[in-house]
């Protein structure tokens, strides 16, 4: 959960993504896993603070939704710097499980199986 | 957001999926989100700029949920190779735009109903059945209490006979994991189903 911002944030976030609100690409869903590429490639530019700490948190996989909630920043923010970083190939994205409702069902019973070792 | 292609392969990263629980304002959700999920929920808040209202006119409101959707959501590791996240849907109609872009690649939905207004649910279950969405209903028991029977929710709610009504208590971990397995279940019939025909099966 949020603690108090009151105060607002430092940055407006909007101009942590040059003023654009949309992504260059739309490739980022709630669940899409993002992982730092390690290590980063040659002649990679210096990335900005907020990207930075982009890269800390994916050292593990994460997906955008929990990226965007310990940056306590707007999805649509975080997947805006995520495109950046994806084209500079500091980062890999891994889409979400593709779903067709009626035929997936080893998918299915993964997940029912999972629930029921709960 | 559209686009369904796998972006780059080769991380290790584990499948993921998701179910929304949906349901009026104040039913529940973020607590059985929190029931089930193995973190803390957490929140994200999109402002509504980005929705497309198209005006960052923030100044002069003082209080920030004014002008954000807050979403909050949890995950159960299911295996090595599988994470369920659980969205909980904004609960204020006013919001249902949003559902959209949640509900795309939802493998289904939990709509919790509160046993006391059972209207307050009636939207949600309008938007699932509305885009053939697959959805259980889960009515909350206020304090785990269930004065009606499902039979009597189902007409209440006039849902379809084959809809499934389940009585639970979002502050049950037990309880809410029975939910997303008959979610599960559901789905696995449909499927089943729908390769013996090689057509789709009918609405849940």
């Amino acid at each position: 959960m949020n603690g108090g911002d009151s105060a607002g944030r430092l940055v407006r976030p909007f101009t942590l993504t040059g003023g654009r609100t949309r992504p260059s690409r739309a490739d980022f869903t709630l669940i899409t896993s993002v992982t730092t590429v390690d290590p980063p490639p040659a002649r990679a530019e210096r990335p900005q603070p907020e990207q930075a700490r982009i890269l800390r948190l994916c050292a593990k996989p994460l997906v955008v939704a929990e990226l965007a909630a310990q940056l306590d920043l707007p999805v649509s923010v975080v997947c805006i710097m995520l495109s950046d970083l994806l084209e500079a190939g500091r980062i890999t994205a891994r889409a979400p499980r593709e779903i067709s409702r009626t035929s997936d069902l080893d998918l299915l019973q993964k997940v029912r199986d999972g629930l029921g070792r709960l | 957001m559209a686009g369904s292609s796998p972006v780059v392969e080769g991380t290790s990263a584990p499948d993921t999926v998701k179910i929304l629980i949906a349901g009026g304002f104040g039913v529940g959700k973020t607590t059985m989100v929190g029931s089930v999920s193995e973190i803390v929920p957490l929140r994200t808040e999109e402002p509504l700029t980005s929705a497309g209202l198209g005006v960052d006119d923030l100044g002069g409101i003082p209080e920030k949920h004014a002008t954000t959707v807050a979403l909050d959501f949890g995950r159960i590791t299911l295996s090595q190779e599988l994470v369920l996240y659980l969205f909980g849907t904004p609960g204020q109609q006013r919001f249902w735009f949003m559902w959209n872009d949640l509900a795309i690649g939802a493998l289904g939905a939990v709509v919790l109903v509160d046993v006391r207004r059972p209207e307050s649910s009636f939207a949600a279950i309008d938007f699932f059945e509305r885009r053939g969405i697959p959805f259980v209903v889960g009515v909350n028991g206020f304090h785990g209490e269930h004065p009606y029977a499902p039979e009597e929710i189902r007409e209440a709610l006039a849902l379809p006979e084959n809809a499934h009504v389940l009585l639970c208590d979002a502050r049950d971990r037990d309880s809410c994991r029975d939910v997303l397995i008959a979610l599960i279940d559901q789905l696995i019939a449909r499927s089943a189903q729908s390769n013996g025909t090689g057509r789709p099966a009918g609405p849940a």
